[in-house]
């Protein structure tokens, strides 16, 4: 069961990521355009902040480990997105003033908007990992099956929400949904009485 | 026989569009690939996707001031509002003919086109005769930066003309309200906004919505060969009394200098129509709401 629950946040974590990436070139283009350097900036942004975060995450999991804990990230990562949509607007507006050459404003846009809240979302995948790990010998096969459920999490994530969220709903209110969903998963956790059990040589 | 020598023009003209066309340049810009494709007289900018090939730009390589898009000839009814704008912004510079055209009529104004891709003004000037000089600037910029930076430089134009593609329609960030909010801003008292638009797919009620929101009623001029739907506003109110007056006079003013393009004034004059035919509650697209790419395709 505790397995099961921590795929399905990991999977949720992967939509969430891929979700925002995918926004963030519609939140960028009225201030920075759609040139092919807004993605540069977009991309380069969330990969930078991912690889910290699976470092960052990694070295967590090597003191105890808790659903507690593993709720709090998914709670602050959630928290941590809400200034994409309170302040987006005047952020970029005051970066578009100072910043002529609109590949550096953007790049400091992702920056200021994606690197935290990706982050904390890149720490889940590692700290998942331990989280499921009973067995050493089994952690390759672990991971693999982790990593499987969090990429197919954002391949759902990019597709769904290129082809019909942005449809329906405004993009503050996609990007909102998303920290609801982050935070509600993160209490979800926190409150769970599973215990992790140390891991077996 | 008239009937008979008609039938014969049609079948001529029928093998002239079937004639083989044949590629004079293609290249693969960052945005798009590039085609030019000679077919008899007529010369082609052509934006490619694996599913459509859409026509940017035509010339008549035998006379490069007629005009081949019938869209290109309605974009002139802008100066039946405003007959001689002194400065122009043409966002969406295809073969540059239009900021051609505009130049052989207004001499004297200032034109800037803004033009994303570099790859396309190189095009342009390599095989379309595309004139730039002092009065004549290409700015490689995307639309909605240049226009963003005028309104902080407090830059003031006559005549913005919307002409950008992308192969496959309007770039979505160039037809939100925010957008044509700051396009507003940039006009002056007497500027006029030229925005070339599709009228079929659902897309059509969105866009009406959209600029009737920002800027009230305006015109739109429809030709029926393309479907393209040339939407016509201004920053003053159209329904004031002496506008149809300004049309009229304007009509007749122009009406010498525009039929050397092959451009009837009068018949622009009488395609201009303030219509309302959308849905009250039509969604309005904005930054946070423009899903063009999805509903030009409904």
């Amino acid at each position: 069961m505790t397995n099961k629950f921590i795929y399905l946040l990991a999977f949720c974590s992967g939509f969430c990521i891929m979700g925002i990436e995918l926004l963030g070139g519609r939140i960028l283009a009225p201030y920075f355009g759609s040139s092919i350097h807004i993605w540069g900036s977009i991309i380069t942004v969330f990969m930078l902040s991912l690889s910290i975060g699976y470092l960052l995450g990694g070295k967590l999991s090597t003191s105890p480990v808790s659903l507690k804990r593993y709720g709090v990230i998914f709670i602050v990562a959630g928290i941590a997105i809400l200034p994409i949509v309170y302040f987006a607007q005047p952020l970029m507006e005051i970066i578009f003033i100072h910043i002529e050459d609109s590949r550096y404003g953007s790049l400091l846009a992702s920056i200021a908007l994606f690197f935290i809240p990706t982050l904390f979302l890149g720490m889940l995948s590692p700290y998942s990992v331990r989280l499921l790990t009973t067995h050493q010998d089994h952690s390759g096969n672990v991971a693999g099956k982790l990593y499987f459920i969090s990429t197919l999490g954002s391949a759902f994530g990019t597709i769904v929400t290129s082809f019909y969220l942005v449809l329906y709903f405004d993009l503050n209110n996609i990007v909102f949904s998303f920290s609801a969903t982050l935070i509600l998963l993160g209490f979800t956790a926190y409150f769970q009485r599973y215990s992790i059990t140390a891991l077996t040589q | 026989m008239p009937a008979l020598l008609k039938s014969l023009c049609i079948t001529a003209l029928f093998f002239s569009f079937v004639s083989i066309a044949n590629v004079i340049h293609s290249e693969r810009s960052l945005y798009r690939n590039i085609t030019v494709e000679d077919q008899g007289d007529i010369r082609c900018l052509k934006f490619h996707t694996k599913q459509q090939k859409s026509q940017q730009s035509c010339i008549y390589k035998s006379n490069p001031e007629q005009l081949v898009f019938s869209y290109t000839k309605l974009l002139l009814s802008a100066l039946l509002l405003n007959s001689a704008p002194k400065s122009i912004v043409v966002i969406g510079l295809g073969g540059g003919t239009l900021s051609n055209t505009l130049h052989q009529l207004l001499p004297d104004a200032n034109i800037t086109n803004v033009e994303l891709d570099g790859a396309v003004t190189k095009v342009a000037r390599q095989y379309f005769d595309y004139f730039e000089n002092q009065q004549i600037k290409t700015i490689t910029q995307d639309g909605r930066i240049f226009v963003k930076r005028a309104t902080l430089k407090k830059q003031r134009y006559d005549l913005i003309i919307l002409d950008a593609f992308n192969g496959d329609y309007i770039p979505e960030h160039l037809m939100t309200v925010e957008f044509l909010q700051e396009i507003k801003q940039i006009l002056t008292n007497d500027g006029v906004l030229a925005a070339n638009t599709f009228s079929a797919s659902t897309l059509y009620t969105h866009e009406s919505a959209t600029y009737q929101y920002v800027f009230g009623d305006f015109y739109n001029v429809r030709g029926d060969l393309f479907s393209n739907r040339i939407i016509i506003a201004q920053n003053k109110d159209i329904n004031a009394s002496n506008a149809a007056m300004t049309l009229h006079k304007n009509s007749k003013l122009l009406h010498k200098i525009l039929s050397r393009f092959d451009v009837d004034s009068e018949k622009l004059r009488r395609m201009m129509k303030i219509e309302h035919d959308w849905p009250k509650n039509t969604r309005l697209l904005t930054d946070q709401y423009s899903p063009v790419n999805l509903l030009s395709r409904q």
